[in-house]
């Protein structure tokens, strides 16, 4: 076994999964990790403290995206706007769950692919405007929605979001990550175009929408399956 | 003038100052003094981050994870309008509403793609450096206005509206923040070498499929572990994929680069170390289960991940 590789640091991993087994805290579960990945790798605390504080300021740019719009986002909720497009939807009368969050993921996918990845996101689309929509359309099938089903249809439109943006934007040439691997490539002197490697992403894209696709259908069928005795009553009450 | 990242800490530094005191003057919140100690610790980074020593920082962080970690960040109960209030508005505002909503996202894009090139005497108007952020702080003020003016509330409104919605998300809003400091944390004291170094002594690496497979399930598992597919690439790819999949199999290095970080990515949809994907979105749907997306997502991303083996075993070498 190669003596200069210190295996000690994994304990900070462990303490990770352990944290995570266990539902304890994720901020505290991380923090311990900090503290017993520092002390396996034999840092001073005060320079592991220093290390944390450098880390912590160096990547305070990362909540803005979360940040920046719930002011606006919140505001127009407080007026209706979840109301307004649980209302619209509701009047579509082919609307399911399901293929409207299949609308979505190809929506999403293919505008990342362009490189438009601001153009969804969890706080300013999926909160106020996707998920009470997909909620409205399985409403409007089959009537009120047990609390079980309605966080199964929010998982799921906040899923859409994440497999339309990662398996689009991949395929985007000036996106991050081809530049990523450009570099490393280059750096080993291996010499690539980067648009070969973003092109070799689309099959994987297109995988990613068949599977995730066909779950969505799947989503519909569950919906069916558990409400679909209720449907006559629904509209019987309408 | 420039519109810089750091005018965007200075107006998120204020943001949490005001969620800070807003919570502290709330007595409907049952911790009232430690959330607001919570927000106001945060708000310091934001504010004055680089300019207290760094150890001093360090040790905020830890603050902020203890009050965190024993239940010491609480939300008040803010007084919203009635239900009919409400949806009399929506009927009154109509699709009008949907204007500002989509004013961020639009005003992001042109602000990242046509405002890029604007420069006003000799200075670009958006941070180059931080392009997208600049453009979303952009698109965030224009949608603020904008709903101002179409509900005729207040600027100030907005900002107990975002209250609510930072309430409502507790310390989950600081989770990704932390973990991308245990991220740094990680490859500084090598846990990236030793995980590569795991992975290559003790699987055996000459059957071309097992090779591939290798290779895929460990930028997954390595992304899960790191909660970042960046962080697992130059791993995998220095340890398994150019060595042995380029050197020994001549694989081609662009299908081997795509299809491997498109493996860490159904790693990402795995792990709640990618808490801004996975985590905070439940927090911000309001789901009782915190790995309700996690659960959602896993029968996406483990068919892709096999998907993505048979993908790169077949594609390499055409």
């Amino acid at each position: 076994m190669d003596s200069s590789v210190n295996l000690w640091p994994l304990l900070g991993v462990a303490v990770v999964v352990a944290g995570f087994l266990l539902r304890a805290n994720p901020v505290l579960v991380a923090v311990a990790a900090c503290g017993v990945t520092g002390a396996a790798a034999a840092m001073p605390f005060v320079a592991l403290l220093e290390s944390l504080g450098n880390a912590f300021v160096k990547t305070r740019n990362l909540p803005l995206i979360l940040l920046l719009p719930v002011a606006a986002i919140g505001l127009l909720e407080r007026f209706g706007l979840r109301d307004r497009a649980q209302a619209v939807i509701a009047g579509v009368k082919s609307a399911t769950a399901g293929r409207l969050l299949i609308v979505y993921l190809f929506a999403r996918e293919s505008t990342a692919a362009m490189g438009l990845t601001s153009l969804g996101g969890h706080p300013n689309m999926v909160r106020p405007l996707v998920a009470p929509m997909a909620e409205a359309a399985a409403e409007a099938q089959y009537g009120a929605l047990p609390d079980r089903l309605r966080h199964r249809i929010r998982a799921m439109s906040a899923a859409t979001d994440n497999v339309g943006l990662f398996f689009g934007e991949d395929i985007f040439v000036a996106f991050g990550a081809i530049v990523l691997m450009h570099t490393i490539l280059q750096a080993e002197g291996i010499e690539v175009n980067p648009l070969h490697i973003a092109m070799w992403g689309i099959p994987t894209a297109i995988s990613a929408f068949v599977i995730h696709a066909w779950n969505l259908r799947r989503l519909d069928a569950q919906l069916r399956r558990e409400l679909g005795t209720r449907t006559e009553t629904a509209k019987v009450a309408a | 003038m420039t519109l810089t990242i750091d005018h965007l800490y200075i107006v998120i530094g204020l943001l949490l100052g005001a969620v800070g005191v807003m919570n502290l003057l709330d007595r409907s919140n049952p911790r009232r003094y430690t959330t607001a100690l919570f927000w106001g610790l945060y708000a310091t980074l934001y504010l004055a981050g680089e300019r207290i020593e760094p150890a001093w920082i360090g040790a905020l962080m830890i603050a902020m994870a203890l009050l965190a970690g024993f239940g010491g960040v609480r939300a008040g109960k803010p007084v919203p309008l009635s239900d009919d209030a409400r949806r009399a508005s929506a009927a009154r505002l109509g699709n009008r509403l949907f204007i500002p909503a989509l004013l961020l996202p639009l005003v992001t894009v042109i602000g990242a793609t046509v405002l890029k090139d604007v420069h006003i005497g000799g200075l670009p108007l958006l941070d180059p450096a931080h392009l997208t952020l600049a453009s979303l702080g952009v698109g965030a003020l224009v949608a603020l206005l904008s709903a101002c003016w179409l509900t005729r509330a207040t600027p100030l409104q907005g900002v107990r509206e975002a209250r609510r919605l930072i309430d409502a998300m507790g310390w989950a809003v600081v989770l990704p923040h932390v973990l991308a400091v245990l991220g740094l944390l990680f490859s500084e004291a090598g846990v990236g070498k030793a995980v590569a170094h795991l992975t290559t002594s003790y699987i055996g690496l000459d059957l071309r499929f097992v090779a591939v497979a290798v290779f895929c399930l460990g930028m997954a598992l390595f992304t899960v572990v790191m909660g970042n597919g960046f962080a697992a690439f130059p791993v995998m790819a220095g340890g398994v994929g150019i060595p042995v999949l380029v050197g020994v199999y001549g694989a081609n290095p662009a299908v081997m680069a795509a299809i491997g970080m498109f493996s860490a990515y159904c790693g990402t949809l795995m792990t709640p170390m990618a808490a801004n994907f996975n985590i905070v979105p439940a927090a911000l749907l309001e789901l009782p289960d915190k790995n309700a997306v996690i659960r959602a997502q896993i029968p996406t991303a483990l068919p892709l991940l096999v998907a993505n083996i048979f993908l790169l075993y077949f594609l390499m070498n055409l």
